[in-house]
């Protein structure tokens, strides 16, 4: 048991690595970033942080970027709810069919697919806002998020519904009352997930957007190659995307055992 | 059983629509494009399939594509064995799991241009921590910008880094759903571990498996943001992958025509690959269906 | 193949145990008989898993040996005890056929093919399973799954034991008594030790030749099922087993006589010598009967339940239930009930505290 568990412990060593690295250089100036190597800060300082935390295009980017995250998710796991609900209970016309086509728009290039994005939204007004984002990365997000909700409404058994249709609950009532509460570890890892692709997307979210809803990312490309080489800066701002990432896991970090107990994800 | 119930499209629609608006409409532009000419200016002008021909005898085509599956294999077959030793070796209860989840979901957390940045800064040969340890502790050449090979595997440690999570995460979720008793059962009848692993283990997985590979294959083979931040698509075209071609020829030259025409190739091969995935996981599923 | 000895076995599922309340089993001496048909009742959680994931090796006890005829197996691990278990949840290996399935524990212990074929198809003659060996174990309804880990359990000839862990939980009513019959003619055939842990007394009862009945992690009686049913060695026992259970009436005790309720009760023998505590009276219902004589009693309640009747009757405020054939009374009447003496014990702190009655 002991010798087994070497082999997460190097894993995780291995992951931490380059996230220590971006840390200890967010502490740097940029001289001794670039006069040569050091294992930690000689002269730390939080220069790199004050100039985020003070600066609007800066800090702006990260609400931005929050704002359009927490409004996908909150959009895909409210529709894919009802939808792996049907998907997990009845058999229609087309479900086997129209699953493999949600799933398929998980494979098209982004790339490519980013200039009709950006004629789409701009054409029906919503350049540069918010939803726009956040209805694009449905794209993708809706998909996962019907997946995972189905398999975990699969593991509740059917008589559960109808247990509450005897009792007399109407079925919105019975959904929300009764039904939401048994899959509540389900949402938490849908949500999680949502949440997780939503932020670390960025080329639609670069396309669709110019200044009112720019996104830390693209504020981070600019810089990177306007100012020349900021490292210091660029880490520092890198970190703190780690930042919000880190948050949402440690909430639902039980709600993700407790996924994992129940056998799907 | 699931009841028939055609009244289900209802629950079915808003995803239906949103997906739909987000999906169709931008690909019927895709397909517009990829049968016209541009010159700017929103002029257009009717080519038909040329930009398809010209595409499949153009051997730049051919060696993106190339290079994409042979990162998508290499990917495969590192990261799914490793994901799988992985979670084999993860305690199952205790105060440690949730530590090493989150540990272990941090990578995948983090935006994809910030992972190709800091992997950039990590791989710097003088500063940074893997190039400096590389080059100056373990005496071994190594410059990404001038070296395909080094490029190569600071690109496949990056996806490593990034996404064998996501396969141990999900092969850790196969295997805690396995009741004890089958561990139980197997000591009694004097199974080896490997025929643990092969007959227990393994058959348990074998559906969270399916959707990892597909994920990360689908996943992989459209990886674009994190090796273009990284190298590029260089030294030479050395990384230059399907996705950082495409965005090359769409964006950097504004061909559009050939970029749509590429692009629908692109997805249809994903597609293929896909659908060959997922209907051999749904024969093995008929094959169990008796089990319910 | 050997008598299998349990001596002063203590378990303890904690670090380090305290008081006795820390310990899942306490203090266990038991004997198993090569060849007898076991089973082991209690309720959930009375520690009858715990024994027997100990037996089969799965837990180390804390304290005390087990012996499988004169060796000590206390610390071997489960695969080189020969033994064999079968579990609440048929456990298969879904990849494989059934054939492979029952070759498996063979095959990993290296027994040649030929024996191995002989053998899988004698246990699937057994099981009626035959005309399955070719398929793939996964798509088997829970019935044959259940059978399959059976097989597996026997196949091997050479166990000292099969175990089986509540082996009739996931399966459909009509069939659990087809799979229990089934059971008991195996083992005629093949005359293993068998161990069947249940928490229902009938699967008990009808199993085995000797049954152990568990609670709160300590063995309270061992006896054939007649036994059992006749002589209760602690009220618990009386309780657990019967439908309804036996009636245990609080008593006071005078100049060795006993009262309840103010009304004299006599007993089937004499007391056991240094017996002290609670004093109760137990008496089953099917040996209460509605008389003249006996003590007053009012009826509360009289239901049906098919053969015969139950009546619930009060003495003062104590209920009584008593099996009735053929004129019922009315609820609230007045009857008195006679108790049989040679079934009628005194239990002291629960324990059994009279002796069998002479030649009366």
């Amino acid at each position: 048991m002991q010798k087994r568990s070497i082999v997460p412990i190097v894993y995780i060593l291995f992951l931490m690595l380059p996230i220590y690295w971006l840390i200890a250089m967010s502490f740097k100036t940029t001289n001794e970033i670039l006069a040569g190597f050091s294992l930690f800060p000689q002269t730390f300082t939080i220069e790199a942080y004050v100039t985020i935390f003070t600066d609007p295009t800066w800090y702006w980017g990260y609400i931005n970027s929050i704002i359009y995250v927490s409004l996908n998710t909150v959009i895909s796991v409210c529709v894919a709810l009802p939808a792996a609900y049907a998907f997990s209970r009845y058999r229609f016309l087309g479900d086997k069919q129209l699953f493999f086509w949600l799933l398929t728009n998980r494979m098209a290039p982004a790339a490519v697919f980013a200039l009709p994005f950006f004629q789409l939204y701009s054409a029906v007004g919503l350049f540069d806002t918010h939803l726009a984002v956040a209805l694009a990365h449905c794209l993708f997000n809706i998909p996962l998020a019907v997946w995972i909700l189905e398999g975990f409404m699969g593991g509740v058994p059917k008589e559960l519904d109808e247990t509450a249709y005897v009792d007399g609950y109407s079925f919105p009532h019975f959904f929300v009352k009764i039904f939401l509460p048994t899959i509540k570890a389900g949402v938490g890892v849908t949500a999680f997930f949502c949440f997780m692709f939503s932020w670390v997307e960025l080329l639609l979210a670069k396309t669709l957007t110019a200044v009112a809803a720019k996104p830390i990312a693209a504020t981070m490309t600019k810089t990177a190659s306007s100012a020349g080489y900021e490292l210091g800066l660029l880490a520092a701002a890198g970190t703190l995307t780690i930042v919000p990432g880190a948050i949402v896991i440690y909430f639902v970090r039980n709600y993700i055992a407790k996924g994992f107990a129940m056998g799907r994800v | 059983m699931k009841t028939e119930n055609q009244k289900a499209w209802f629950f079915v629609l808003p995803v239906l629509l949103l997906v739909a608006f987000n999906a169709i409409i931008p690909m019927m532009t895709v397909v517009n494009y990829s049968v016209q000419e541009t010159f700017g200016d929103n002029l257009f002008f009717w080519e038909g399939l040329t930009w398809f021909e010209q595409l499949l005898n153009s051997e730049r085509f051919y060696n993106a594509l190339g290079r994409q599956f042979l990162f998508t294999f290499l990917i495969l077959i590192i990261e799914v064995p490793l994901g799988i030793a992985i979670a084999l070796a993860m305690p199952r209860k205790g105060f440690w799991v949730p530590v090493c989840l989150v540990l272990m979901s941090l990578p995948m957390l983090i935006p994809w241009n910030v992972v190709g940045a800091m992997w950039n800064i990590f791989a710097l040969p003088d500063i940074g921590l893997l190039g400096y340890t590389l080059n100056h502790v373990l005496g071994i050449n190594y410059d990404m910008t001038q070296d395909p090979i080094a490029a190569w595997f600071t690109i496949i440690t990056m996806d490593v880094w990034h996404w064998t999570s996501l396969v141990v995460l999900l092969s850790y979720a196969g295997l805690v759903s396995i009741p004890e008793a089958y561990y139980q059962a197997a000591k009694i009848d004097g199974a080896s571990n490997w025929s643990v692993f092969r007959f227990i283990q393994l058959p348990k997985m074998k559906n969270v498996l399916t959707i990892a590979i597909l994920l990360r294959f689908m996943d992989s083979f459209n990886i674009y943001t994190e090796p273009f931040v990284l190298t590029g698509g260089g030294p030479g075209n050395s990384t230059t992958l399907l996705s950082i071609d495409l965005v090359k020829i769409a964006l950097g030259q504004f061909d559009l025509g050939p970029a749509a025409a590429m692009s629908l190739i692109y997805f249809a091969i994903t597609l293929l690959v896909s659908w060959l995935f997922y209907t051999l996981m749904n024969r093995e599923d008929l094959n169990t269906e008796g089990e319910r | 193949m050997a008598k299998i000895t349990l001596s002063k076995l203590r378990h303890s599922y904690m670090q380090n145990p305290k008081g006795p309340e820390d310990f899942a089993l306490k203090e266990i001496d038991l004997e198993w008989q090569d060849g007898g048909a076991y089973a082991l009742l209690g309720p959930s959680g009375c520690g009858k898993s715990t024994l027997l994931n100990i037996i089969s090796g799965l837990v180390v006890p804390t304290e005390g040996k087990i012996l499988f005829g004169d060796d000590d197996v206390t610390s071997l691990p489960p695969d080189q005890r020969n033994i064999a278990q079968v579990f609440q949840f048929p456990v298969i290996y879904d990849t494989m056929t059934v054939y492979d399935n029952l070759a498996f524990p063979l095959r990993n212990r290296k027994v040649d093919d030929a024996i191995i074929d002989q053998r899988v198809r004698e246990i699937a003659e057994m099981l009626e399973v035959t005309d399955m060996l070719g398929r793939k174990a996964a798509g088997l309804t829970p019935d044959n799954k259940q059978k399959i880990s059976m097989g597996r359990g026997l196949v091997r000839d050479d166990v000292n034991v099969v175990m089986f862990d509540e082996p009739l939980t996931v399966i459909d009513p009509h069939l659990k008594w087809k799979l229990r019959s089934k059971l008991k003619e195996l083992h005629q055939k093949v005359r293993h030790t068998m161990i069947y842990v249940t928490h229902d007394q009938t699967e008990a009862l009808t199993f085995a030749d000797q049954v152990v009945v568990m609670d709160l992690g300590e063995v309270v009686q061992i006896g054939t099922p007649v036994e059992l049913f006749e002589r209760p060695a602690h009220t618990f026992v009386g309780h657990f087993i019967g439908s309804p259970g036996m009636n245990v009436l609080p008593c006071e005790m005078k100049d060795g006589a006993a009262f309840v309720n103010g009304q004299k009760v006599d007993l089937e023998g004499p007391l056991k010598a240094g017996m002290s505590g609670k004093s109760e009276i137990g008496i089953r219902p099917e040996f209460v009967s509605l008389g003249n004589k006996g003590l007053d009693a009012k009826v509360k309640k009289v239901s049906d339940v098919g053969r015969h009747s139950v009546v619930e009757a009060l003495i003062g405020d104590l209920s009584v239930m008593s099996i009735v054939e053929g004129t019922l009374p009315n609820k609230g009447d007045d009857v008195k009930l006679s108790f049989q003496q040679n079934q009628t014990r005194l239990y002291r702190d629960g324990w059994l505290a009279t002796e069998m009655g002479g030649a009366s």
